[in-house]
């Protein structure tokens, strides 16, 4: 068996398992409950997938070029993924969505408000302050 | 062997691929928040990336390789810009 030929069986693995990974993210975000559940299996699942489709990619024609820009592709996406979720899972859950009934325990319950979203940085002066950060309050303004 | 058998997985991938396109489709209609969609919307960023890696191998031009990077870099941009957006728009609805 020559060279190019473990190569094409390499790719196909790759790609095969890369396209079954991203469809099992898919069943995930179509049938999971709940919509901190449904952004978890668009996350995991869907970062691994198409990585490992890249990797297939870098086997069919392998150069240094193609493997460096597939590296920075991979590295990209596991990086910025995560804290894509991050963010959307917060503005989520800030944003009033409702958790599964079946869920065990909710910790974040009495630490964050549902119902305001509390500013990490410091208030801009031009802008209304959304809420206190040390006491979890909204502030309440005077109407103008 | 393998001169049927790649083929075929391409063929295979591409279906698969295909069919977690409608998939995430049908949940982009039934979405029952904004942020649901926002997280299909990623989904299908990332659905994005592995066609193009498919359509690498299949064109045989690794150019495709770039097209993943900018893919990858605008979904990144829109979900942020997104949730941020979800979150402001609850502050200023309950904030008034």
């Amino acid at each position: 068996m020559g060279v190019t030929k473990m190569l094409m069986w390499l790719s196909a693995f790759f790609v095969l398992s890369g396209s079954l990974v991203t469809f099992i993210a898919a069943l995930g975000v179509l049938r999971l409950p709940d919509f901190f559940m449904r952004m978890h299996a668009a996350t995991k699942a869907g970062v691994v997938g198409p990585s490992l489709l890249l990797v297939g990619a870098g086997f069919y024609e392998p150069s240094w070029s193609t493997w460096i820009k597939i590296a920075l592709a991979i590295l990209f996406l596991f990086m910025t993924t995560p804290i894509a979720s991050h963010l959307l899972g917060k503005a989520g859950f800030v944003g009033g969505v409702s958790v599964w009934e079946g869920t065990a325990r909710n910790d974040l319950e009495n630490v964050l408000p549902s119902d305001v979203f509390v500013e990490t940085d410091a208030p801009i002066s031009s802008e209304k302050p959304a809420g206190n950060m040390l006491t979890c309050a909204p502030t309440t303004l005077p109407r103008q | 062997m393998i001169d049927t058998v790649f083929p075929a997985t391409i063929e295979i991938s591409k279906f698969l691929l295909f069919l977690s396109m409608i998939l995430v489709c049908i949940r982009i209609v039934r979405g029952l928040h904004a942020g649901d969609r926002v997280v299909d919307l990623d989904m299908l960023c990332l659905l994005g990336v592995g066609v193009a890696a498919l359509a690498a191998i299949t064109s045989g031009s690794m150019a495709f390789i770039d097209v993943v990077l900018g893919i990858a870099l605008i979904g990144f941009l829109a979900t942020v810009a997104f949730a941020g957006f979800i979150a402001r728009g609850t502050t200023q609805g309950g904030g008034d």
